[in-house]
């Protein structure tokens, strides 16, 4: 990694002007980092008073586990369910923006302000319109003859925290969508035109190609938020239930580990969404080397 | 291009007009339910037009809270994440100038492992290493304190990118005229980096602000005191209730998003910028 | 003001690239010092050796009678002009001239006379308040020259200053600096890539090549006499033609090339000495085929292809001569036109 060409000299001033940083780093990333990654080799009693050291049992165990491994799926699919959703939604809004001239700023303006929204703000605000006795949406779904109850229905708590979770993060696909179709010169649009195709077929032959840096960022980037950033979401709304459908892999590291007491279980579970992160850390700055290239 | 045709512009416009609807509809229906009278809400359909209660639901939300579900005054909860988003823009913003120009203006040893030891922070969300960071700091005593809710959360590998990588693009000249010039390393950050970072501290501190402000499992962990709740958090322990004063909890909602939303709309292009440009 | 002593400087990059290989130049308090070379010769490495923006691998550098190898660019009385004038963006052009002088202690009504008095010389007195932004490419580069006027150092350094202004401003800013120069008699050392700029700033050239100095000399002394083909192919335009000596011999002028000195295999000839018209001394004949006529108003330039050689050949001649291409015309060059040469060690032979 460069330098400037010509650099301060300096033998104790470089590191004091690191040393907050690192020093925080240590404290609360390192440090808490190898705490995880040592209980996870060990197992407390019942009373919590004496730990022995069980090797990799406790992760053995946890692919014996039929709620972990539920856990796995349910993140799964809450995180494909978001994304899709969340980028679709986004890319027709941005496509059909990047159309109009006039009125492009007030459509942005009006279509970016949800990312201010604190996760958990936005579970408890679906959570209302979706209330089974009090909310809006059942009341109208009811009409048509859909008992919506997201207390009782796995499928229904799914819907209603995939909707939250996409509803908070169109905002930021659609900017980045934007700032992908602005960038898409002009000229190969205009082409396309002059060689007869549709403005659907532009669409799907030319912008959406031109698009996949783009779109491949943002997959990375959303499955990240879906898996990381959404435990608010979780926890202000379903707790993860009804009977563990909405029980992401975050959440159950938190209510394993603080509501369940059982460190050995939770320290394990860090340690393999820390390794996931670590892959998807991987996987995003290789697109993002391939977004710049392209 | 010249392509006029109407119906296609109407349709366009129709479907934005859907899309912000849609983007809009909980915010509006949260403050519908936040202007009705106690009971309204719980007749099992709510009215679509906002009520003439939202004076006395916000009033006794800023001032008085719900007690009885252990949440304290909105006002005071506001205070509290207001402290503490500024607290951790601060810290970050501060943190992350001084190591990238470190890293950037100075070659010194182990300047490459003190680089991958920041980096590794960017691959340690704190919701994977949640219980391990929650001892330390309770080791550390800094359980229901402002320094608790901020610090474990200010050290951030982004910003330091974001600045390492904007330092890079500082021509070599503006360096070497200003050692001409007879300027130090301190001087030369304060005199001609910090200045001509300023864009970028802006922008970032729009991105940070919103981030710490929304900040949820961390100060839900570490504070047990009410005195130290912050309003995001706090809507959790209202609707956690038996019985949920939706109307209130409605107006605590619109009170929790107002400030990150207008920091949005009023700092819109250095909003933009900051968040395209700390994904690059 | 002081002069400036190189001993022996080198400059060696790890992974032992020699970018400057053992340079040794006094330049004379007052004077101004041209250094030129094609891109990559290391003269702008030099330049920046002296001004201490690269540290000095070997050798000895002096300002005055002080050894400077290890003192601070601010600490060795310097001024230097960048070639794209890193102007600090943020502050007006007042503070970027008053910036050196405030970090040296000066006090304020100092640097008010002092930023007053360059501005006016520069004529730049009426944008003192504003942003570098709001000026033109020529007014840019006059601050980039108040920055340094301000400071009265011993030595101006100048890193091609004027390679981003265009072909106008360009001429008129030369003059400018060498009218400057003149009046403030500051020892100056000045990078460039154009040899024309180079011959008409300097009181003397260096020309570089490869990290190491070709030639030393007045401009007109440089041209009249180069030192190696590398120089001879460097200044001047268009540049000077090589002929190899059997060829001349082939073309029947034997009796007046017998006393070229020794181990002379080459010979150089500037295309103003092939002339249309015999001279009155002693000359060689050339035939040749013009194949390109450029008018270029008050001269022409005349490519042309000699008798019995492949070799492109380029002849400048005053006026419009009444010639058209396809013609096979001859050429005559005096006999103390021809600059010797021996092509394999590239120098000038007789010396």
């Amino acid at each position: 990694m460069q330098t400037k060409r010509m650099t301060f000299p300096g033998h104790w001033l470089p590191y004091a002007l690191l040393a907050p940083q690192v020093i925080i780093t240590l404290i609360f990333f390192i440090w808490p980092a190898g705490q995880a990654m040592y209980q996870s080799l060990l197992r407390e009693d019942a009373f919590g008073l004496r730990s022995t050291f069980v090797g990799l049992e406790n992760f053995a165990r946890l692919f014996r586990d039929g709620a972990y491994l539920n856990s796995l799926s349910v993140t799964a699919v809450f995180a494909i369910g978001t994304t899709l959703l969340s980028m679709s939604v986004a890319l027709l809004l941005a496509s059909t923006v990047n159309r109009m001239i006039r009125s492009r700023s007030t459509y942005t303006t009006l279509l970016v302000w949800p990312y201010a929204i604190a996760p958990a703000i936005a579970g408890v605000l679906w959570w209302f319109i979706f209330h089974p006795s009090i909310g809006v949406i059942p009341y109208v779904l009811n009409v048509v003859g859909y008992d919506w109850n997201h207390r009782t229905s796995g499928a229904d708590a799914m819907m209603l925290v995939v909707f939250a979770a996409a509803w908070k993060q169109i905002s930021y696909n659609f900017l980045f969508f934007l700032a992908g179709l602005q960038s898409i010169p002009q000229s190969l649009i205009e082409a396309a035109a002059i060689d007869g195709a549709s403005p659907i077929k532009r669409f799907w032959t030319i912008v959406f190609p031109l698009l996949t840096p783009t779109t491949f960022f943002l997959m990375v980037v959303n499955v990240v938020y879906a898996m990381f950033d959404t435990f608010g979401i979780i926890h202000a709304t379903t707790e993860g239930g009804p009977s563990q459908a909405t029980n992401t892999l975050v959440y159950k590291v938190y209510s394993d580990g603080f509501v369940g007491l059982n460190l050995g279980s939770s320290a394990a579970q860090s340690v393999i969404l820390m390794a996931i992160v670590v892959a998807l850390t991987v996987v995003q700055f290789r697109f993002i080397e391939r977004r710049v290239n392209y | 291009m010249v392509e006029n045709r109407p119906w296609a512009n109407f349709f366009a416009h129709l479907m934005l007009i859907g899309g912000v609807a849609l983007v809009v509809f909980p915010v509006y229906i949260a403050i519908v339910a936040s202007t009705q009278a106690p009971g309204d809400l719980l007749r099992g359909s709510l009215p679509m037009l906002p009520g003439s209660h939202g004076w006395e639901n916000y009033k006794a939300m800023w001032s008085t809270g719900l007690s009885r579900a252990g949440a304290p005054p909105a006002g005071h909860m506001l205070w509290n994440s207001f402290v503490m988003a500024m607290a951790i823009t601060i810290g970050k913003l501060s943190i992350s100038l001084l190591s990238a120009f470190a890293i950037v203006y100075f070659r010194f040893r182990f300047r490459m492992f003190f680089f991958w030891l920041i980096f590794i922070t960017l691959m340690l969300p704190v919701e994977v290493r949640i219980i391990p960071t929650y001892q330390v700091v309770a080791d550390l005593s800094m359980l229901n304190s402002f320094a608790g809710l901020s610090i474990p959360l200010i050290a951030s590998a982004t910003a330091t990118f974001l600045f390492r990588q904007f330092f890079m693009t500082v021509p070599e000249e503006m360096l070497e005229a200003a050692r001409v010039d007879g300027a130090g390393p301190l001087k030369f950050f304060k005199d001609i980096l910090m200045p001509l970072s300023i864009t970028n501290i802006a922008a970032l501190f729009v991105i940070m602000f919103i981030y710490g402000w929304n900040q949820y499992l961390w100060p839900l962990l570490i504070t047990t005191d009410p005195d130290y709740y912050t309003i995001v958090m706090g809507i959790q322990r209202m609707t956690s209730e038996e019985n949920p004063q939706w109307h209130l909890i409605m107006a605590a909602v619109v009170l929790a998003a107002l400030p990150p939303v207008l920091v949005i709309l009023f700092m819109q292009r250095l909003f933009v910028k900051g968040l395209t440009e700390t994904e690059k | 003001m002081a002069s400036i002593t190189l001993e022996g400087l080198k400059k060696t990059y790890s992974g032992n690239v020699d970018a400057v290989k053992g340079i040794d130049l006094a330049i004379e308090d007052g004077e101004f010092v041209v250094l030129v070379g094609p891109s990559g010769c290391g003269k702008s490495t030099l330049l920046r050796m002296v001004a201490g923006l690269e540290s000095i691998t070997d050798g000895t550098l002096k300002i005055g009678d002080r050894e400077v190898n290890n003192l601070e660019p601010a600490e060795r009385d310097i001024a230097m002009v960048f070639q794209n004038y890193a102007l600090y963006p943020h502050m007006t052009v007042y503070n970027n001239l008053a910036y050196g002088l405030k970090n040296r202690g000066f006090k304020k009504d100092q640097i008010e006379e002092r930023v007053q008095t360059a501005a006016k010389m520069l004529e730049i007195a009426d944008f003192l308040q504003r942003k570098p932004r709001q000026l033109s490419g020529g007014q840019r580069q006059r601050v980039a020259m108040g920055r340094a006027l301000v400071r009265d150092p011993a030595a101006f350094l100048f890193d091609e200053p004027l390679s981003n202004l265009d072909a106008k401003l360009r001429v008129q800013m030369r003059v400018e600096i060498k009218q400057l120069q003149r009046r403030l008699k500051t020892t100056s050392l000045y990078v460039t890539h154009d040899q024309l700029e180079a011959m008409t700033l300097g009181d003397r050239l260096v020309v570089l090549n490869g990290g190491q100095i070709e030639q030393v000399g007045t401009p007109m002394e440089i041209y009249a006499r180069p030192a190696s083909m590398f120089v001879a192919g460097f200044i001047g335009s268009p540049a000077m033609n090589m002929l190899p000596l059997d060829y001349l011999h082939g073309q029947g002028s034997g009796a007046l090339l017998h006393d070229l000195p020794e181990n002379t295999d080459i010979v150089g000839i500037r295309p103003d000495d092939m002339l249309l018209q015999p001279p009155e001394s002693a000359y060689l004949q050339v035939d040749a085929t013009l194949m390109l006529y450029e008018a270029a108003g008050a001269e022409s330039h005349l490519y042309v292809q000699l008798a019995d050689s492949e070799q492109p050949t380029v002849i400048r001649t005053s006026g419009q001569p009444p010639v058209s291409e396809g013609d096979t015309l001859a050429f005559y060059i005096a006999r103390d036109a021809l600059h010797p040469f021996n092509s394999a060690s590239g120098k000038r032979t007789g010396d």
